[in-house]
Formats: structure tokens, sequence, C-alpha cells
């Protein structure tokens, strides 16, 4: 499992697929928090982690779109399915390797709050409930857009369809509010990705949300699993 | 060492193998042939586990593909169709990644040196393997089947696309690797099964048509036996007295041979030995017999005779 993690973050920059998420993913935030908290003269950080998680959208497809359609295209996943080691493991490696690119960045932007620190007392147990929020959003979109990136052998195919679907979600979130029936108001606020953030926003580590965003990623991550077995038996 | 028990694919309503079944013991090199589509990759996939069989089992050293994936694999050796390269590394992180991905326990460097040494590609081994030729991908690509030393190596067409010196490179290079491992060669190629296995088993559309040993194969057919003769003699009576002899079904004159002899090619009707009739035949005419061989047929014959003999069972 190691030996495909490694691969696959060095493969990251190897190709310009990992200086492209950072570079972008690091220079939008910095234009988002000078925009958002430097000009607006604010310490309160929740727009701008808001706004990141909307980068995200676009940037985690990105970096999953490679992952397992480009080995189905070339036969490289022969080489992995073949060797004597399980398929999830290998899932769980490449999941790892994107997981670490993008806790890597995220970590890098730390660096710009410096700006809010040396003028202001920005409410750190928020910012680390919010940096808590983000990481385990971003953990749910690697594992969708992996899924994804398992059902086809076009990276672009995968890119696409990952966008949409991640936009989908958001979207959902942001118009959950006015669904005016109220079952189908109370599911939607379930499932959505953004409902459960506002908890972290708060300041609270809300048990449910960690073990919602947790479950999306253990779900897809086994469903690529299966999608990798239907494949085999069929 | 391997045992392929009825195994069968089915996609949809098409069969891609049929009640695949044959073994290879220790030691032993297997040919796999087949002609293109019959199902050969299909059934050194579903060994390998990179797919699973409709019905059926496969065991590497009594270990079964499907209930223990990862101790049947740790045995195998592949190179399938299409060399699973990643063309992005050089050959020593592609070979370095390997080694890693089969759990190696060998010493790294020592091993790595002499798999390279053995396949010739120590002066490539910097080099990024998308600037590689045909030639050297198929060779990294048996580097990485020999990583771990396993104990069954399975070789899916690998002589493919090659130039004649390289194919005789990886001939004599499999020929080797085969004293100290099982190895299946899957080919189309009939000359190299010729050279370097010891039984061969055919396989078209689906079915095992014949599993024997090399130097057997040509028993397993029925077909016409075949003989060259040089006779002393006038050629073209002696052309007519070999046609008109019980038991021949065919004669040629191949050209001249001594001063005064001719080479004749001579067909035996089918389960017919008709060498004595001959020898009366000549004899009764005082054409002496100065050579004789029996030709046996060619491996291509024989290929061609065992398909069209399932074809013709199938109608």
């Amino acid at each position: 499992m190691f030996a495909v993690y490694k691969k696959e973050l060095k493969g990251y920059f190897i190709s310009p697929v990992g200086y492209v998420f950072m570079a972008v993913f690091l220079l939008a935030s910095a234009l988002i928090l000078s925009y958002m908290n430097l000009s607006a003269a604010t310490t309160e950080m929740t727009s701008f982690y808001f706004s990141q998680v909307l980068l995200l959208v676009v940037l985690v497809p990105i970096l999953t779109m490679r992952l397992l359609s480009e080995e189905r295209k070339s036969k490289t996943d022969q080489i992995l399915l073949t060797s004597p080691v399980s398929l999830h493991s290998v899932i769980i490696a490449k999941y790892l390797s994107a997981f670490t690119l993008f806790a890597g960045t995220l970590c890098l932007s730390f660096f710009f709050h410096i700006p809010l620190y040396l003028h202001g007392t920005p409410n750190v147990a928020k910012i680390f409930s919010l940096t808590l929020g983000t990481l385990l959003i971003g953990s749910a979109f690697i594992a969708i857009g992996l899924f994804v990136s398992a059902l086809t052998e076009n990276q672009l195919s995968s890119a696409i369809i990952s966008i949409a679907t991640l936009l989908g979600l958001v979207v959902l979130g942001l118009v959950s509010s006015s669904i005016s029936n109220d079952f189908v108001r109370t599911v939607v606020k379930w499932i959505s990705v953004f409902d459960r953030f506002n908890s972290f926003s708060n300041g609270m580590l809300d048990f449910g949300s960690l073990i919602y965003y947790f479950s999306i990623a253990i779900v897809f991550l086994f469903l690529t699993v299966r999608v990798y077995e239907k494949r085999r038996w069929e | 060492m391997i045992e392929i028990n009825q195994i069968t694919k089915k996609y949809g309503n098409n069969y891609a193998c049929r009640d695949v079944s044959f073994t290879v013991k220790e030691g032993e090199i297997l040919g796999f042939l087949g002609p293109n589509g019959a199902g050969k990759s299909t059934t050194l996939n579903i060994l390998t586990g990179y797919i699973s069989s409709t019905e059926g089992t496969c065991k590497i050293d009594g270990v079964d593909i499907l209930e223990d994936p990862i101790a049947a694999k740790k045995k195998i050796g592949f190179l399938p169709e299409l060399p699973p390269l990643y063309t992005d590394m050089t050959v020593k992180e592609y070979l370095n990644f390997v080694y890693d991905l089969k759990n190696c326990k060998l010493n790294r460097k020592k091993h790595l040196a002499e798999i390279c040494s053995i396949v010739k590609i120590d002066d490539v081994y910097n080099r990024i393997i998308k600037n590689l030729s045909k030639g050297y991908r198929q060779r990294v690509g048996i580097a990485q089947a020999l990583i771990g030393n396993p104990q069954v190596l399975i070789f899916d067409e690998p002589t493919v696309g090659l130039d004649p010196k390289q194919i005789i490179e990886i001939r004599n290079l499999i020929r080797s690797l085969g004293k100290n491992h099982t190895i299946i060669l899957s080919t189309h190629i009939l000359s190299e099964v010729q050279a370097i296995c010891d039984r061969i088993v055919v396989i078209n559309k689906g079915r095992i048509i014949a599993d024997e040993k090399t130097n057997d194969i040509s028993n397993a057919v029925n077909g016409p036996k075949r003989l060259t003769m040089n006779i002393c003699g006038p050629q073209n009576e002696v052309l007519k007295l070999l046609k008109n002899t019980e038991g021949v079904s065919y004669a040629e004159i191949l050209g001249a041979r001594e001063s005064d002899s001719y080479a004749y090619l001579i067909e035996m009707k089918p389960g017919i030995d008709a060498r004595k009739p001959i020898f009366y035949a000549l004899s009764s005419k005082s054409w002496p017999i100065i050579g004789m061989e029996n030709m046996g047929m060619s491996l291509e014959d024989v290929f061609i005779s065992l398909i069209n003999a399932s074809q013709d069972e199938k109608k």
C-alpha cells in the first residue's frame, strides 16, 4: 500500500496537476482572504472558509481525475490487480495520496492568516473547528471524486462529472432553506454538506457531523472498491 | 504446480473460455497456443486474478486464486499482452515501485541489479520509459515479472513486435529462465513454441483442443504421414509407380539429388503405413531406395488441422 501511496504522491509533482492545484488554491485563498478579511478589516473567518469550500468543488476533481481513470485507460491497473496487494489497500493508498496533498496545501494557506494575528485577535477555537470542517469536507469530496474516476476511462469526463456532482451537493445545501415541503427540507438538510459545515462555523465540534463526513468518505471508498470488483466478475 | 480446472468465462451469452482444464508441472515450460481471439489472454487473466471466472478453479502451488488471492499472486510473475508500464517513470523508479508493490524481501539493490543484467536493461536504467523502444519496454515488462523471484512465470505474447534478433534473445532468456521456474508461454508463433516448450496446450474458440508433449504433438492428429525418398530410376516412371502403390495418396518429384537419383515427396493415406508396399513395388522394378526420411507434420500443419478439426466437429 505504501508503494502505491508514494507513487501517486510523486506523480502529482511529475505531472503539472500537483503544482496547479497548490498554486490555484493558495492564490485564490490569498485573494479571498484579502477581500473578505483584510479589506473588510475583520477577523471573522467564516465566509473565508465557506469560499474555500466552494474553491474545493472545482479543485478536488483536478486532484482525483487521474487517480483511477488513467490506470484503466493504459491498462496499468493490471499490475496493481495481479500483484499480491489487496484491492482496498490500493484504493485507500490513492485516496490518502490525494488527501495528503490537499491537507498539506491547506496547512500552507495558514501562512496567510498571519496578518490577522498581527492586527487583531481572531477566535482561534473557531478557526480550529472551521479548519477541521474544511478538512472533513475535503475528505468527503476526494472520496466522491475518486469514485467518479473509477467509473470512467477518460480523465476529462471524470473531472467534469465530479465537478457537477460536488456543485450539485453544494447547491443543494444553499437552497435547502427555501424548500417548502417540511419532510423534503429535513432530508435535504440532513444530507447537505454545507448545513453540517455551519455547525463547525459556530465553533462546535458536532459529533454527528464528524460521523457524517467520515461516513461519506467510507461509503464512496467502498463503492469504488465495488466498482472494481464488479468489473472483475463481469 | 498449476492446476486449471473447468474454467468457464461468460460475457453475456458469449463464452470466452469453456471448460478449460490443464495442469503444469513444476519446472515445465508450457506453450499455450491458439489463434487470435481463442481465449488465451482471458485464461491467463483469470489465472493471475485480474478477472474472475464464471465457473471453475485455478490453483497455483495448491493455493486457490479466489480463496487466497494474495498468497497465490505472490507466486506469480506476469507479463500481460500489453506491458503495464508507467510511462512517466524511469526504469529505475518503476522497478523499485514494483519491488515495493510485491512486498519483496530480497536485498533490493542486489536483486534489481541481477534482474537488470539478466534482461539486459542496464544501459537504459535511468531513462524514462516513455522514451524506450518497444524491445526495451518488453524487457522492462519481463523484468517486472521477475521481481521477487516468483516460482511461476506467465508470459503473454512476449515477442510480439520485436525484431528477429530481439526475438532470439528473448527466447534464449525464457529458455534459461525455464531451468529454475515454471513457465506458461502464450503465443501464436508456432516456431517459438517448438523451440522452447516442453508441452503444448492448444485452445480454439474457448476450448482446449490439444494437450500434448511437443514431440508427441504430431501424433495427436490423424493426418497423413509424409516421407521423402531418394530413388534411382527414370523419374516419370518412378512417380507413376509410386502413385499407383497401395496406400499412397499423393506423390511428387522434389528435384534431382545425386547423379542418378531424384527426391520424391510421398503422402500416405491416413492411418496406413505404405513403406513396405513402396519398397516391394520399387524392388520389383530394381529401382534402389537410397534415402528415406519420415517428414512428420510440421507444427503449422498440426495447428491448422487441429483448428479445422475442432471447427468441423462443431458443425
